[in-house]
């Protein structure tokens, strides 16, 4: 498991995540500055990121897509609000209507990475805060999907071994 | 220093939760508890009833604030389908950075290739 602890706080709506991977602050550091690394792991399988803008410096903007199995797209944006590379990113994330312009009623979600070394590894952090209950059931609704996938294919095989037996 | 704001503000709502959770409260009550203004108080309610965690009531000339429960319960469920999300996500960012990637070996190998050539 990369996950070593997790903190929920309900009054700020915020999930703080601590993730140990196996490899040097400088690579990992890449998966948030290079666009087609970032697409790799951002959406889930099913709802995969298209990067189409990634001005990574502070006051930069990212604006990317999320292509749903049927082909719908959720559109976000990004804006990097500090960056101290390769320890530490500071940037604000909303949803953007289907020309592109942020949805100002959705509001932000404030993301803080933190990147340190534990011997030949490294530590990472993500607090992530949201304003309101809305993003994070738009949010969850598009993430959950794999996760939902994965549940329903469990069903589907116990049902085929009882069926078979 | 905002940071530190930040982490007061957090601390405050916590408390305002926590009490309103076992009872009601009024705006002005709230206020009389903590060494702020009431305009700030007000903000934290505020911005807790926009979460949907808090409920706020005119009753009379007081605004009485309680715990939304169901808002609370909600907010309880979506942390941690959340955190199911960033699990995924870190699954695969191990995956990723557990790749070797071939394209960037050639790549490398290529411009050594080409440097060594040139000189």
């Amino acid at each position: 498991m990369t996950v070593i602890s997790s903190v929920k706080n309900l009054e700020a709506l915020s999930l703080s995540v601590v993730a140990e991977f196996d490899a040097g602050v400088q690579r990992v550091w890449q998966i948030w500055e290079d666009p087609r690394q970032l697409e790799r792991w951002w959406g889930p399988p099913t709802w995969p990121a298209t990067f189409e803008k990634h001005d990574f410096v502070p006051g930069g903007e990212a604006s990317y897509y999320m292509t749903g199995p049927d082909g719908e797209k959720a559109r976000g944006w990004w804006r990097f609000v500090a960056i101290d590379a390769p320890r530490s990113l500071e940037f604000d994330d909303g949803f953007s209507d289907d020309n592109g312009e942020p949805v100002a009623e959705m509001g932000t979600i404030h993301g803080v990475v933190t990147l340190e070394p534990t011997g030949d590894r490294t530590r990472m952090t993500v607090l992530s805060t949201f304003e309101t209950e809305e993003q994070m059931e738009k949010i969850v609704a598009m993430g959950m999907e794999e996760g939902m996938k994965g549940a329903l294919g469990q069903v589907d095989a116990i049902l085929a071994e009882h069926a078979n037996a | 220093m905002d940071r530190l704001f930040q982490a007061f503000a957090d601390a405050t709502r916590r408390d305002i939760v926590r009490r309103v959770t076992v009872g009601e409260y009024s705006v002005s009550g709230l206020a009389a508890l903590y060494a702020m203004s009431f305009a700030a108080v007000q903000k934290h309610v505020a911005v807790l009833e926009r979460a949907s965690l808090v409920t706020k009531e005119k009753r009379g000339r007081e605004q009485i604030v309680r715990a939304n429960h169901a808002g609370l319960h909600k907010a309880r469920s979506l942390l941690d389908e959340y955190e199911v999300i960033w699990r995924q996500r870190t699954e695969r960012i191990a995956d990723l950075l557990a790749e070797t990637d071939p394209q960037a070996n050639e790549k490398s190998a290529g411009k050594a290739e080409t440097s060594e050539a040139e000189a």
